[in-house]
């Protein structure tokens, strides 16, 4: 069926340029400033989606963002489509494609269009009540749900386009660019405040600039007219900067906003590429002004839902914005003024309306007189009992509604049409007002939750803030403007304004059919596909929050967050369960406004600019040497060197290997280095260390551990003092910013009386860490004139040095057990010093190792990783740490706690050493350990923190933390796995080099 | 996202800042002397209340330095900011 639906040229769109998009396949034409709906609807297309539940046919309902029906699949055939778009929003370019969604095989023949039949099988809860026995059965019953459920398909490799975030800082924010926000944006502008001025949609001028209404006047000009020339005017105003195609999605505290910015959705193809496809927009702004306008209600009545049935203000932009004519025969149905206006719209442009069917006895304004003249039928005390047609509407049957509207009355009257425009009244859409925090109130007389009170950064305008009609608007405008932006005058004060007033009103959330409500199908909320009848279901069971009563219908919970049925959701509670809707409240309207991309969220974050991550000065050296690398927080640390064709497993086996019996290295440059000093400086490590730090002296090393106030290990590390007031400190990878931050907390807060200076000195170190029985003759080749005797650098002591004039820094300590040496150059001599100890090492076969080995070498001394043998629940005690804890100091962080009743009992869990009885299994770590196989239930007594296969001990090694560990030794324990039960033994911790020998090799 | 006035530093974005939880608690001088009730009292226990609350706070990127902020956790108002050591504004 081609039937051209153009009905005249409108000064909005370019009929000199025409495009051609495909919609379902089909190929159609529109022309420039059309949305894919408008230019739908001129190909006579209005079935453009199956709904949620019961795949009902359905149109296009609305001309903007709320739309509920309308959401289609952008780019369907290509690997990064864009599902739940909305017709609405779309504007259309050559090569478009666009498909409907949630049908099969096709929207015109959708198999699922039998649940529709199956609909009294269907309440609301039917989820809830269906799926949940046999309990066993719920995977089988969601494979089913998940294939028949869902809206639009999600693009399957990687988003191309490209995103960004911007940071605004403003004066005054503009939300909405209708009559009140441009006045609005033009007087703050004028008014010397940097102004920011948005609009969703890609013109200015809302709803006023095609009312093409002649009793709307200003100074004596249609509305219309005189606000073009306004927005004229813009352009020469300074501070001003005017963004369309951007929606503020998110209102949060302190008048920070999030906003989309559209920027080349819109271009076709080949003008999209390489430019940025949405901006993020941050915005904070002194002061906001919302004029987000006002959404139009529809009604709620049996059968409401069929394509062709719009809403009366659609009907009315699609005629004098698009020029497009939504039905050949119309019809109207209302409770207020409005669908008279859009009805002389299409009366005036030769569009056949049949009827206005009105709900109220009687109005008497001027709009109803031209109605009247020009001889179109209206129904006064009627209403809409059941409509028409599937795919398309084809006509309605109307009743006399009776005096208390909860019921009809007379004969059935029949009307044939194809396109029904619903006017139920209007919302201000408050969301970003409440977003931001503040409190609606309930105007029982207009039934409208709106903005009353304003803030001092804050203020809604317009028919957002409740004002609907022309004077009402311009007034409150001018006399909140001058407050809020504390001005004298405004511009556009004392213009003359003529505008009709409503003058008579009658609201039904919900019209009465004929039938009783369970033979009827009034929907609420068309995206999901909730009736009033759910509603009422609901209610009838027991329901009585608004926030439950949403949850178990699901009324609200589509991508629209039921822009449109919301109100009536609400009143049909209320009516129902006899409480005043000011009392029930509404549900919480969240961010974001409309749906965002994920792209628009993440902008420039992703591959590798996901996180900020921090390479060693090494780093080079460790790729040319094909270092495979783990992240260790931010850090990529190198994990294993493979060799050749080496697993992980065998690189380990080696390195492990070849660091006990010749020499290893290791970059260790990622530890965390805070650089301490003050006179105070021993004193502050006597408190924050559960060990002794008064009498360590000056170039010696000790190794500390830290705890929190709940006496749980926090970090450790070893700490060397520089001089009388001079320490480093050094802290796990992952712990270096947070144990800075706790040191910082204490100094701050709790013993300010301390002099102590903390700098985090992390990055300005690299550190090599020669490792083995030749380390030492590896050192001393490098620095011939120090003296490595154990007398004159023993074990936990620090020497500082010169390496080829850089002043290096050494310390032999020792996390392996070997016989090691930390070299620690200046960080951008680090790579230089690495290459010098490699190139000494040859001889000896130096072997570089990454973290994976030099976790096992740790673990066959049972030295405890924390964050791996710890999880913020053991105490040194529980560590078998019992030796650094000072028994003699009188506080230290965590002291008290060690003391409790709970942390001193016997059986808390404990560290303790696991072999397994088969040597040549290894442990997974995380596994479970029981003590017996048949108990039911079994009781878990502690699990596997490390494990590894010593290559040095030629068996299968592992740390545990095991309830009452310390008792255990000895014990046969069992680790049950999925297909098998591991037999082990509970263990010393240590397991290579008990007596320390080889540190001193 | 709150706009949080720094003592030291001026007006910065939330996400400079840290939150450090309820505010003057002070770490008991002598712990030992303390029951484990008492000892708890101070470990775990915290106020969180509807109304004005009194939180720590540490500009974390920015100048490290810690503060306190009195807080209305019903709106999320900041009533006042004022130095570590500094007495909580009595209104």
């Amino acid at each position: 069926m081609t039937l051209n639906l153009r009905v005249k040229s409108s000064e909005f769109i370019d009929e000199t340029n025409r495009i051609s998009f495909k919609f379902d396949g089909k190929t159609y034409y529109g022309f420039k400033g059309d949305t894919l709906a408008s230019a739908l609807i001129a190909n006579n297309v209005h079935l453009v989606g199956r709904s949620f539940k019961y795949h009902r046919p359905r149109g296009i309902m609305t001309s903007g963002s709320e739309e509920p029906n309308a959401i289609v699949q952008v780019n369907p055939n290509s690997n990064i489509t864009e599902p739940n778009a909305r017709a609405t929003e779309i504007e259309i370019y050559e090569g478009l494609e666009a498909s409907s969604q949630n049908c099969w095989p096709s929207v015109n023949f959708d198999i699922g269009g039998i649940n529709n039949f199956l609909a009294p099988l269907f309440p609301a809860g039917f989820y809830y009540k269906t799926f949940m026995w046999p309990k066993s059965f719920w995977e089988k019953y969601e494979f089913f749900i998940r294939h028949s459920a869902g809206l639009g398909k999600s693009p399957n490799t990687r988003d191309p386009d490209i995103y960004d975030h911007r940071n605004i800082h403003c004066d005054v924010l503009v939300v909405g660019a209708g009559i009140s926000g441009i006045l609005a944006a033009k007087n703050a502008a004028k008014n010397n405040f940097k102004t920011l001025l948005l609009d969703e949609k890609n013109e200015l001028g809302g709803s006023t600039i095609f009312e093409a209404n002649e009793d709307n006047k200003i100074n004596h000009n249609s509305a219309s007219e005189w606000l073009k020339k306004e927005i004229n005017e813009l352009k020469n105003i300074e501070n001003l900067e005017i963004k369309t195609r951007t929606s503020v999605a998110a209102y949060h505290q302190y008048n920070y906003l999030l906003a989309r910015e559209n920027l080349t959705d819109h271009l076709v193809k080949k003008d999209k590429k390489n430019k940025i496809r949405q901006r993020l927009l941050k915005i904070r702004a002194k002061k906001v002004i919302l004029a987000t306008g006002a959404l139009e209600r529809p009604l709620i009545f049996n059968n409401n839902d069929r394509p062709g049935i719009m809403l009366s203000s659609a009907i009315k932009k699609y005629s004098n914005f698009y020029g497009v004519a939504c039905g050949t025969k119309n019809i109207f149905f209302t409770n207020n003024d409005s669908a008279y206006e859009s009805a002389l719209s299409l009366h005036n442009k030769g569009i056949k309306v049949e009827a206005i069917i009105d709900i109220r006895e009687n109005s008497d304004t001027k709009i109803i007189k031209k109605i009247n003249d020009a001889g179109i039928k209206i129904y006064w005390a009627h209403t809409i009992v059941d409509t028409r047609g599937y795919k398309r509407l084809s006509g309605v049957s109307i009743m006399k509604l009776s005096n208390d509207g909860t019921s009809v009355t007379g004969n059935k009257i029949s009307i044939s049409c194809d396109c029904l425009g619903i006017a139920g009244g209007w919302t201000p859409a408050v969301h970003l007002y409440t977003q931001s925090g503040s409190k609606l109130t309930f105007d029982e007389e207009r039934k409208i939750f709106f903005p009353k009170t304003d803030t001092k950064e804050q203020i809604s305008v317009g028919s957002c803030g409740g004002d609907f009609e022309l004077d009402e608007i311009i007034t409150n405008l001018n006399y909140k403007l001058k407050n809020f932006l504390n001005i004298n005058k405004t511009d556009f004060e004392g213009i003359s304004l003529e505008n009709d007033h409503e003058t008579s009103k009658r609201n039904i959330w919900l019209l009465p059919s004929d039938k009783t409500i369970g033979k009827t199908k009034p929907f609420v909320d068309y995206q999901n596909d909730a009736t009033a009848k759910d509603i009422k279901l609901a209610l009838r069971e027991g329901f009585r929050s608004i926030e439950h009563v949403k949850r178990y219908t699901t009324t609200g919970m589509g991508t629209d967050q039921g822009k449109l049925g919301n109100m009536h959701a609400l009143g049909i509670i209320a009516d129902t369960a006899g409480v005043k809707m000011g009392e029930l409240g509404t549900t919480t309207f969240r961010p974001p406004y409309t749906p965002l991309t994920f792209g628009t969220i993440v902008g420039r974050n992703v591959g590798e600019f996901f996180d900020t991550f921090r390479r060693t000065p090494m780093n080079d050296w460790h790729i040319k040497n094909k270092a495979e690398f783990e992240n260790v927080g931010q850090w990529k640390r190198s994990w294993y060197y493979p060799k050749e064709d080496e697993t992980m497993h065998q690189a380990v086996q080696r390195e492990s290997k070849a660091a006990r019996q010749s020499a290893g290295i290791l970059d260790a440059s990622t530890l965390g280095k805070i650089d301490i000093q003050g006179s105070d400086a021993s004193e502050f490590l006597n408190r924050v260390y559960t060990n002794a730090w008064s009498k360590l002296a000056i170039g010696k090393c000790r190794y500390g551990l830290m705890l929190n106030e709940d006496g749980m290990v926090y970090d450790d590390g070893v700490t060397t003092r520089l001089g009388e007031n001079h320490y480093i400190m050094t802290t796990t990878t992952g712990g270096a910013a947070n144990v800075l931050g706790k040191l910082e907390d204490y100094l701050q807060t709790e013993w300010p009386e301390l002099d102590v200076y903390l700098t985090s000195v992390t990055d300005h170190f690299a550190t090599a860490s020669l490792c083995g029985p030749n380390s030492k003759k590896i050192l001393n080749k490098i620095i011939p004139d120090l003296d490595l005797s154990d007398d004159n650098f023993p074990h936990m002591s620090f020497k500082e040095v010169l390496i080829d004039k850089i002043k290096c820094r050494i310390m032999r300590i020792s996390f392996t057990g070997e016989l090691s040496y930390e070299i620690n150059a200046p960080a951008s001599y680090g790579e230089a010093i690495w290459q010098k100890c490699i190139e000494a090492g040859k001889e000896f076969n130096i072997t570089p190792y990454g973290t994976e080995t030099m976790h096992l070498l740790r673990a066959e001394k049972g030295f405890i990783i924390v964050g791996q043998d710890t999880d913020g629940t053991m105490t040194p005690i529980d560590l078998q740490m019992d030796w650094i804890v000072s028994k003699k100091k009188y506080d230290f962080i965590g002291k008290r706690s060690l003391y409790r009743s709970d942390t001193m009992k016997e059986d808390r869990k404990q560290l303790v050493g696991l072999l397994t009885e088969d040597p040549n299994i290894v442990l997974e770590e995380g596994a479970q350990i029981v003590s017996e196989l048949n108990q039911k239930p079994v009781e878990m007594l502690g699990h596997v923190t490390s494990s590894y296969f010593s290559p040095n001990l030629n068996k299968s090694i592992a740390l545990a933390v095991v309830k009452d560990g310390k008792n255990m030794m000895g014990r046969k324990l069992f680790v049950p796995m999925e297909n098998k039960n591991i037999s082990v033994t509970v263990a010393n911790t240590v397991f290579y080099d008990e007596k320390n020998e080889r540190l001193n090799a | 996202m709150f706009l949080i006035n720094c003592p030291y530093c001026g007006e910065r974005d939330q996400q400079e800042f840290k939150a450090g939880g309820e505010a003057h608690i002070e770490r008991p001088k002598q712990p030992t002397e303390l029951s484990d009730d008492e000892w708890a009292e101070y470990l775990f226990m915290r106020k969180n209340i509807k109304g004005v609350q009194f939180e720590r706070w540490n500009h974390a990127h920015g100048c490290r330095k810690w503060f306190n902020m009195a807080r209305d956790t019903s709106n999320d108002e900041i009533k006042a900011i004022y130095k570590m050591g500094e007495k909580p504004p009595t209104q």
